[in-house]
């Protein structure tokens, strides 16, 4: 016990490896921003400024021990799901009621569930026999699907899936039994009518486009058109930084917000993209090696989710921008302009980094 | 309890075996990693595929999204009068034009636009009805000819627009009005029906067309060829640069015989009064001046009259639309009795020698209708050029009879009465110079003697157009050259330093039989003007030069032959007046056709119009 307690008043150490993948994306991201967004240095300052507020969200939750986090987990899932229900009150924004104003800063209560739901599934297996058993398996998928309903319910598909799919790789490393991975696929694939039913026109417009992107070139199907056009006009090795004419000429949609790397494979071409893949995957990667180092279930299953939850934004994306997946409104993660999801993913790695630095304290 | 806080287990259950967990974790964040790996590398795949194996597909669609081939129309060429002065100009303006495949909701987009830019209420079906002409992602035009008002309206809010762009042209503009209206007509907005009568890839960026007069006859050279702008554009259509020019080749200007004195003293001269005014050099067929009286403003139509003027236009009194000068067709009365005489003198049916008693009543032998001189009690004894003088209808009564139809209809269809005179303009009517054969087609009836007889003095069924008149006069004035008029003076090629002069074409060579017939009825009818008994002594100049001409009455009501036309007789059923002339009378160089509708007597009413014309030109004529 004695040894416990100075131990957290220590300064913690900072995993390196991952905080220059961290900078050396962002400084990446803000090149491209920088020509995404027509050569404006005011985005760039603007965006520059989140990430820093975002790296000081790090620093300071990366002081924070893992137990400390799981002491709290089940009032900042709590305090969630109120925001979320607020939101149907008193939300505002066009159509989509994701914002809360809360006077001095508006932000989307959906952004602390990116956290939360993730953290209280580790927490709700943490003192738990593993690999999970059934009841636990079920109060667990409880636990993802509550909020995942209410942010779809938004509407905002996007993130609801996001937000469940990371409770549900906590669940995967907690040891889920392939069998039951499996079933739950099968069920979700059955199910997806029934989805469909419930579905925002402008949603099934969206899966529509997918499918089908020729069908409408000039109404929704835009988007996607234009986007495949500027990759892969970029060739092997782009038409060089600032002299993309599908961004400059504003062919791409949102080319500095979620378009964000059609702009850079128009741009960087083809070996631009594999140096920012492996930068994620670096990332990634080195953040499953710290989950691996934790020394407590909660520390370990929340590090892996948040890690896998990251490579999700940029599957995701990546699939977007080239075609592969419908439109979505999911940024590339530390990339794409945008405000309250640079700060949610750095103070993800902020844990990230407490569970490095405390990875020698048990408990 | 401290611990079990810190640690988070429940109270009774079993510790975990930390290590076990550790280890099943490590297996299942590895096999997590090795499918992120399978996705990065498929995801890479999808990347290699959009941009090496369908590189060159996507770029030439790059390069097809930002390269637009737009046409680029040239400058409608511009219209002069003989002596240079401008009639038909293109003056700077602006037009609202918009993409449609740009607007998201065009409905909604025109009425935001109705705020800062009068639109008419139909523009949102005009547009819809014009943009099937143009490509995808082509500018349509919306509203021509904005004011500067409401391009500074627009200028203010355009961000708000996508798609929508304020566009310089230029904008035809006819500075006489109506003046020349009839003769130059005027362009308007390209149709579908126009496209059927040009080439379709010439007009592309076209937005007017030649709708009638001058500007639909020369339309294929007025307008110039089009040219093509090879043009980088962003999303919005917005032009950003210029890569490639060929350059448009403007259109021919023309230069029309019309002098616009001439033409605004005949105007003048008309009055209020319905008529028309025709005149013609007879030594090149050049029309001098071509009045259709009333007239409208042809700028009303270039940018789209309104209904509520185009209401108003049609209803005005005189039918403004209706071109008198081709179209209306007229009794030729008495002005008709110079070429009857001169049949007679070319047949030999009389001499300089014949004569006729007149005694105010011509009888068919076994008819007892009588046939009247327009004098009571008649004009005594008189040869040709008295007959012409004074408008004998008795001599014409006897010499028609004598002729017979037959020789009257073929003689007078040499003048080219019976026929459009083919003037440069369209839809020129042909008139009536009734036959035996026109009669059986048109009425299923012979000819009857007393037809002749009245066909004799221009009445019954001919009918003449004022250019069809002024254009005998100047065969019978030129010694029998029938010229098809031109109203097209010259034309200059783009690029050319020179106006090239056009000629007008020859339509008939009318044969001569002795030369000294033609000076007989040119001097009958200097009497007309000259002689102590003319009709037209009234315009008599005091010095300087000669008029020759010969008054006509043309009926509008059937009259009764012993009720004679004054004052009192409601405007709408008075006679016609028509006046032909030509001067100087030794060397000429105009004959004009006058009518004056409703005018009452020919020499009254209508001679002095024609001095007017004659009096506009020849002071020009001696100026130079």
């Amino acid at each position: 016990m004695r040894r416990i307690i100075p131990g957290w008043v220590k300064w913690p150490q900072l995993d390196i490896p991952l905080l220059t993948g961290l900078l050396l994306l962002m400084s990446f991201g803000l090149i491209v921003l920088y020509s995404a967004s027509g050569e404006s240095m005011d985005v760039v300052y603007r965006q520059a400024t989140r990430l820093g507020v975002g790296l000081a969200a790090l620093l300071i939750l990366s002081q924070v021990p893992p137990h400390i986090f799981r002491i709290w987990t089940p009032w900042i899932y709590a305090l969630g799901i109120v925001l979320l229900l607020a939101t149907w009150a008193v939300g505002v924004g066009r159509g989509a009621e994701r914002w809360l104003d809360l006077g001095l800063l508006r932000f989307q209560p959906s952004e602390i569930m990116k956290l939360a739901v993730p953290m209280m599934t580790a927490w709700y297996l943490h003192p738990r026999r593993l690999p999970p058993e059934p009841m636990s398996i079920l109060v667990s998928c409880a636990i993802l699907i509550v909020p995942a309903v209410l942010i779809a319910r938004q509407p905002d598909l996007g993130t609801a899936l996001l937000v469940a799919v990371s409770g549900g790789f906590a669940l995967f490393l907690s040891g889920l039994q392939w069998r039951i991975i499996l079933g739950m696929l099968a069920l979700a694939a059955a199910a997806a009518p029934a989805f469909w039913m419930v579905m925002h026109e402008y949603q099934r417009n969206r899966v529509r486009t997918f499918l089908d992107p020729e069908s409408d070139p000039l109404g929704s199907g835009w988007n996607i058109i234009q986007s495949k056009i500027a990759v892969g006009s970029g060739g092997l090795t782009g038409k060089g930084w600032l002299n993309g004419t599908q961004s400059r000429l504003e062919f791409i949609p949102e080319r500095h917000t979620d378009f964000i790397l059609a702009v850079l494979s128009e741009e960087l071409g083809l070996l631009g993209v594999l140096v920012l893949f492996a930068i994620y995957l670096f990332i990634v990667g080195r953040g499953l090696y710290i989950a691996s180092l934790a020394r407590s279930t909660y520390a370990r299953l929340l590090a892996g989710s948040l890690s896998l939850t990251f490579f999700v934004y940029v599957l995701v994306n990546a699939g977007m921008v080239s075609g592969l997946l419908p439109v979505v409104g999911v940024p590339l993660p530390l990339v794409s302009y945008g405000g309250t999801s640079i700060v949610t993913l750095l103070a993800g790695f902020g844990i990230l980094m407490s569970v490095y630095g405390h990875r020698n304290f048990i408990r | 309890m401290k611990l079990r806080h810190l640690t988070g287990y429940a109270a009774g259950q079993p510790l975990k075996d930390q290590a076990l967990e550790g280890r099943q974790f490590s297996t299942r964040a590895t096999t997590a990693f090795l499918i992120i790996l399978l996705a990065i590398f498929l995801l890479s795949l999808r990347y290699f595929y959009l941009q090496i194996i369908s590189f060159e597909e996507f770029t030439a669609r790059s390069i097809n999204n930002q390269v637009r081939i737009v046409p680029v129309a040239p400058n409608r060429g511009l219209i002069y009068d003989r002596r240079g002065r401008p009639i038909a100009k293109n003056l700077p303006a602006y037009r609202l034009e918009l993409i449609p495949e740009k607007v998201d909701d065009l409905e909604q987009t025109i009425a935001a636009l109705g705020r800062f830019i009068e639109l008419p209420d139909d523009a949102g079906e005009k547009f819809e009805e014009n943009r099937k002409r143009y490509n995808v992602f082509d500018s349509v035009p919306l509203k021509f000819n904005l004011t500067e008002e409401e391009v500074a309206r627009f200028a203010v809010d355009r961000h708000r627009f996508t798609g929508v762009d304020v566009v310089s042209y230029l904008a035809r503009y006819y500075p006489y009005g109506d003046l020349l209206t009839h003769v130059l007509g005027y362009v308007g907005r390209l149709d579908v029906d126009d496209l059927k009568r040009v080439d379709e890839g010439n007009y592309r960026g076209t937005t007017h067309i030649g709708k009638s007069g001058i500007e639909r006859y020369y339309e294929d050279v007025l307008h110039g060829a089009s040219g093509v702008e090879k043009i980088e554009t962003n999303s919005q259509g917005r032009i950003l640069t210029t890569l490639e020019r060929i350059n448009p080749v403007h259109g021919d200007d023309l230069v029309l015989s019309l002098d616009v004195l001439v033409q605004q003293a005949a105007w003048n001269a008309l009055g209020d009064r319905p008529g028309a005014v025709v005149a013609i050099d007879p030594n090149d067929g050049s029309v001098l001046a071509m009045v259709s009286k009333p007239a409208f403003d042809p700028n009303l139509f270039v940018h789209g009259i309104s209904s509520k003027d185009y209401r108003a236009i049609l209803n005005a009194p005189g039918r403004p639309l209706f071109n008198r000068t081709l179209l209306g067709g007229y009794e030729p009365g008495s002005t008709i009795k110079p070429f009857v005489g001169l049949a007679g003198l070319e047949l030999d049916v009389i001499t300089v020698e014949s004569q006729v008693f007149s005694t105010g009543q011509y009888y068919l032998p076994g008819v007892s209708r009588p046939y009247r001189d327009w004098k009571k009690g008649g004009h005594g004894r008189v040869n040709i050029l008295g007959a012409l003088e004074q408008s004998v209808n008795t001599y014409f009564y006897q010499l028609a009879y004598d002729l017979g139809i037959d020789r009257f209809h073929d003689y007078l269809a040499q003048f080219g009465f019976g026929e459009p005179t083919g003037l440069d303009l369209l839809g020129e009517n042909s008139g009536v110079l009734p036959s035996r054969g026109w009669k059986r087609g048109r009425f299923s009836e012979p000819w009857y003697p007393g037809e002749t007889v009245i066909a004799g003095i221009g009445q019954g069924f001919n009918v003449v157009t004022p250019i069809q008149l002024a254009n005998a006069l100047a065969t019978l004035v030129n010694g029998g050259t029938r010229l098809k008029p031109r109203l097209l003076y010259a034309a200059k090629h783009a690029g050319n330093e020179q106006a090239d002069k056009v000629q007008a074409p020859v339509a008939l060579q009318v044969p001569i039989v002795d030369p000294l017939n033609w000076d007989l009825i040119k001097s009958g009818m200097r009497l007309v003007v000259h002689g102590e008994k003319g009709t037209a002594r009234s315009i008599r100049p005091e010095s300087g030069f000669e008029i020759a001409g010969k008054s006509g009455t043309a009926q509008v009501a059937a009259q009764a032959a012993n009720e004679d036309m004054d004052e009192s007789t409601a405007t709408h059923l008075r006679h016609h007046a028509l006046f032909i002339a030509y001067a100087p009378y030794d060397q000429p160089s105009i004959v004009v056709a006058a009518v004056v509708e409703h005018g009452g007597g020919g020499s009254r009413e209508a001679a002095p119009v024609a001095r007017a014309v004659i009096d506009a030109w020849l002071s020009q004529e001696l100026a130079r």
